[in-house]
């Protein structure tokens, strides 16, 4: 048994690291009890000094090859978004063509991480990326971009778990490499953590293939449902204990998505498991980051929590649609010397 | 190249430009001191920056004969919303030079340029709006109708927050009626010069603030001098004795803001994160030459390992050199005499069987430079837990119930200031009850308000500074004046 910083027993993801799936809490079987004994015994977050810090962080000041290098870095984190009700086909492989070249003026810019899509527009995707599709390209030798789909009755959660399972299944199905699910805010806040941990858990499930693969799990918090900072703190627990790949602050449909001092807040967390068991998990923050300067406040403030080694696609990345041309706009700027303007870089 | 490389980011020196010497400040004119001049350095490189001159006992009794002229003729003679436009003014045109100040006061001081930007400019441009809103309501200042201001305020301050410690010093004098003779600390005086500048510019009449510069004797002369009502002081506790024993039996008033060796309390249900960085602020921050610095942490013995974990963790994302680096944490120690007592103490630490932790930190050649270091295994009866060291030296103790954390944190000389952490709002509330310290924060730590009082207990000094309480140092009641 380890015990964490709240002195609390500390749940361990057995087969987390390979073997099994399940979850052994080791004072108990999983329920809403002992769930609860262990995240509300997790020490609770001071708001007025996690918003301190998330601000000590943004006045961080990164110029020259610093600011070239995080811009670079930016785009190879982007999930580049489209989440509409009007998405089309047309519109999601003029997306895929965006994150493929993204700056058609200059060859050396890198591509983004993915492209995230709702589900039935995954098999769009896919074949839009023909060889750049992250599994072809991977055989080939290089990175490659990932398809992302959202699943599990986005953005609301509200549909049973038959037809959120159906959801995951039908994206995994059309070749989706990551699945990007929302929790059950409505079980969360009314204290049922358990069977948040079991829809979790069975998504991830639902998340192998055939081949043996898994489609990567993000875990959408909502956070700007759960509201407070201690909800989103012990929803972040939860969704590790779980089994999450990575967690994701939010949607983009609520009115407060990923603000810095919950991205922080959420890097905290997986500072912290990885320090009791090794274990790395990514953090997604996803909605309201339009700006290179968001996005680098991001990137510095993951670098000084988790670590610079989480500075990559498998570990952090940024739900974003417009942000991608404004980095482009920086990144040209300081290839010329002199702001562009909207029309040098291209609609997606 | 690694992403935490960060490539410097100075502050362009460009907006401050120094005029090769600098007088002092006297009847509203910049005049020449009678003693030797003096070269003033920038802490992290030991360039030179300007000349000072050096004010001896016949200047300091020209400054204050030219304050007693001023408060006879003039100042006293304003009305209080009069005087409040003068502060007003002053106020405003702090906020227009405060790039300026910033770098100024970065550069005398050796503190990070993010702090004086952030902090200490906001702040004294906070302290003159704040009092200049009071000069017309001092009947309210809860003395009786119509209180009266003591006449010359002599005022000695420190190097730590060179232009902060003039703005908590001058801004109540002036608000309250009284004309002032001011002396900086010998190893910053450059931002107090500028601000002789920006009373020009405000066109505050000649002789209401006089600024003299040199060392501890000129201190020494404007204690002494007879024509003085007041004198407040910032500083080291045995300075501030000297202070107490050189004013007793006279007529003049004294309040003293001296030395600490505060607590920072860590219970185990405190939000540990937020208490990490408070703990970081409370005794980094300004490379901890700050009175009132957290340089004790007291914390619960069950969560011991995983804060001085924390902690350490924590240390090493901390950025030491160039102050003027928009990304430096840790700036230079302001004096090599300074530097010499923070290395003597820390020495003691050792040898007294404490454990010494700094993060791998390469310090630059030329300065006055120290690693950010903890000690852990410190003992009530250590050197290092007992005497203050101001220097970013942290001391890390143990204790098991309130009581016992409320016994360590009161069992020392000093009185100034407190910090809690936890998470249970009964708890914070009766252990702040029972600190003897003049400030007690609560899952905060190092943060200033004028609107809130500041001062100490015990050997931290009398007199409180800021608020409504810190006009009563520069007032008496109505007939209540000798």
């Amino acid at each position: 048994m380890t015990v964490d910083g709240s002195g609390a027993r500390v749940a361990r993801r057995a087969g987390s690291a390979g073997a099994g799936g399940a979850l052994e809490l080791l004072d108990g079987p999983v329920t809403d009890t002992t769930l609860r004994r262990y995240l509300e015994g997790i020490p609770g977050v001071d708001a007025v000094g996690l918003e301190q810090r998330a601000a000590g962080l943004a006045t961080r000041s990164l110029k020259t090859s610093s600011k070239a290098m995080a811009l670079d870095r930016v785009i190879e984190l982007i999930d580049l978004t489209t989440l509409e009700g009007a998405d089309t086909p047309g519109r999601v492989r003029s997306l895929v063509a965006k994150a493929i070249t993204p700056d058609p003026s200059d060859p050396t810019c890198p591509r983004v991480a993915a492209v995230c899509v709702y589900g039935d527009l995954a098999a769009v995707a896919v074949d839009a990326l023909g060889p750049f599709h992250a599994p072809r390209a991977r055989a080939a030798g290089t990175s490659g971009i990932a398809v992302a789909a959202v699943a599990t009755a986005f953005p609301s959660g509200r549909a049973s778990l038959a037809v959120k399972l159906a959801d995951v299944a039908d994206a995994v199905a059309a070749g989706a490499d990551e699945i990007d699910m929302v929790i059950d805010r409505g079980a969360f806040l009314s204290g049922r953590y358990e069977q948040v941990f079991e829809e979790i858990r069975a998504v991830k499930e639902a998340c192998r293939r055939p081949d043996g693969e898994d489609a990567h799990l993000k875990v959408i918090l909502e956070v700007g449902e759960l509201v407070t900072y201690d909800n989103a703190r012990r929803a972040s627990w939860l969704a590790v204990l779980a089994g999450a790949d990575f967690i994701k602050t939010s949607t983009g449909k609520v009115a407060s998505n990923a603000t810095l001092p919950m991205t922080l807040l959420m890097l905290e967390v997986v500072r912290d498991w990885h320090r009791l068991t090794g274990e790395q998990v990514g953090v997604k923050p996803a909605g309201g980051i339009r700006t290179s300067k968001d996005a680098i406040r991001n990137l510095v403030t993951v670098a000084e929590t988790a670590g610079e080694e989480w500075l990559r696609p498998s570990l952090f990345r940024i739900g974003a649609s417009s942000l991608l041309n404004d980095v482009l706009l920086q990144r040209q700027k300081a290839r010329t010397g002199h702001y562009s303007g909207a029309d040098y870089v291209t609609i997606d | 190249m690694s992403f935490l490389d960060y490539a410097p980011a100075p502050e362009s020196r460009a907006i401050l430009s120094l005029r090769p010497s600098y007088g002092l400040f006297v009847d509203g004119e910049f005049v020449d001191g009678n003693g030797p001049a003096f070269t003033t350095i920038s802490p992290a490189t030991e360039e030179g920056l300007t000349e000072i001159a050096t004010a001896d006992d016949a200047d300091v009794d020209r400054a204050v004969a030219a304050a007693r002229k001023a408060y006879d003729r003039v100042w006293s003679k304003l009305s209080g919303s009069d005087r409040g436009k003068y502060l007003f003014r002053i106020a405003r045109l702090v906020q227009e030079r405060a790039r300026e100040l910033a770098v100024a006061e970065t550069l005398n001081n050796g503190k990070p340029i993010k702090e004086s930007r952030d902090v200490d400019i906001p702040l004294v441009a906070a302290w003159f709006f704040y009092y200049a809103g009071w000069a017309d309501k001092l009947d309210h200042a809860g003395l009786g109708p119509d209180p009266r201001p003591l006449g010359v305020a002599g005022q000695i301050i420190p190097w730590n927050f060179p232009l902060l410690m003039l703005a908590w010093k001058i801004a109540p004098a002036l608000a309250s009626g009284n004309t002032v003779v001011l002396k900086p600390a010998e190893t910053t005086p450059l931002t107090a010069l500028l601000f002789a500048e920006i009373l020009q510019q405000a066109d505050l009449p000649p002789g209401v603030v006089n600024i003299v510069t040199g060392p501890g004797a000129t201190g020494q002369a404007l204690v002494r001098h007879p024509d003085v009502d007041k004198i407040a002081f910032t500083g080291s506790t045995a300075v501030g004795r000297e202070i107490a024993r050189a004013t007793a039996g006279t007529r003049k008033r004294l309040t003293l803001e001296l030395g600490g060796k505060a607590a920072n309390i860590v219970f185990d249900d405190a939000p540990i994160d937020q208490a990490i960085e408070g703990v970081v602020n409370g005794i980094f921050y300004n490379q901890g030459h700050v009175c009132c610095a957290g340089s004790r942490l007291l914390v619960q013995e069950n969560v011991h390992d995983d804060v001085v974990e924390r902690l350490k963790q924590r240390l090493t994302t901390l950025r030491l050199g160039d102050p003027l680096d928009k990304n430096t944490d840790i700036g230079a120690v302001n004096s090599a005499e300074q530097l010499e007592r923070i290395r003597e103490l820390t020495a003691a630490g050792e040898e007294e069987g404490a454990t010494r932790w700094s993060p791998p930190c390469v310090l630059p050649d030329a300065g006055f430079w120290f690693a950010p270091t903890i000690f852990t295994g410190v003992q009530t009866s250590s050197r290092i837990a007992r005497e203050e060291i101001f220097g970013p030296v942290l001391s890390i103790l143990t204790f098991r119930t309130p009581q016992e954390a409320i016994a360590k944190a009161n069992n020392t000389p000093y009185g100034l200031s407190a910090g809690i952490w936890s998470d249970k709002g009964s708890r914070v509330l009766a252990v702040a009850d029972e600190l003897r310290a003049g400030v007690v924060w609560t899952n905060t730590f190092n943060r200033f308000d004028p609107a809130s009082p500041f001062g100490g207990y015990k050997e931290s000094g009398y007199g409180r500074e800021g608020g409504k309480q810190g006009l009563s140092a520069y007032l008496a009641p109505a007939g209540g004046i000798r």
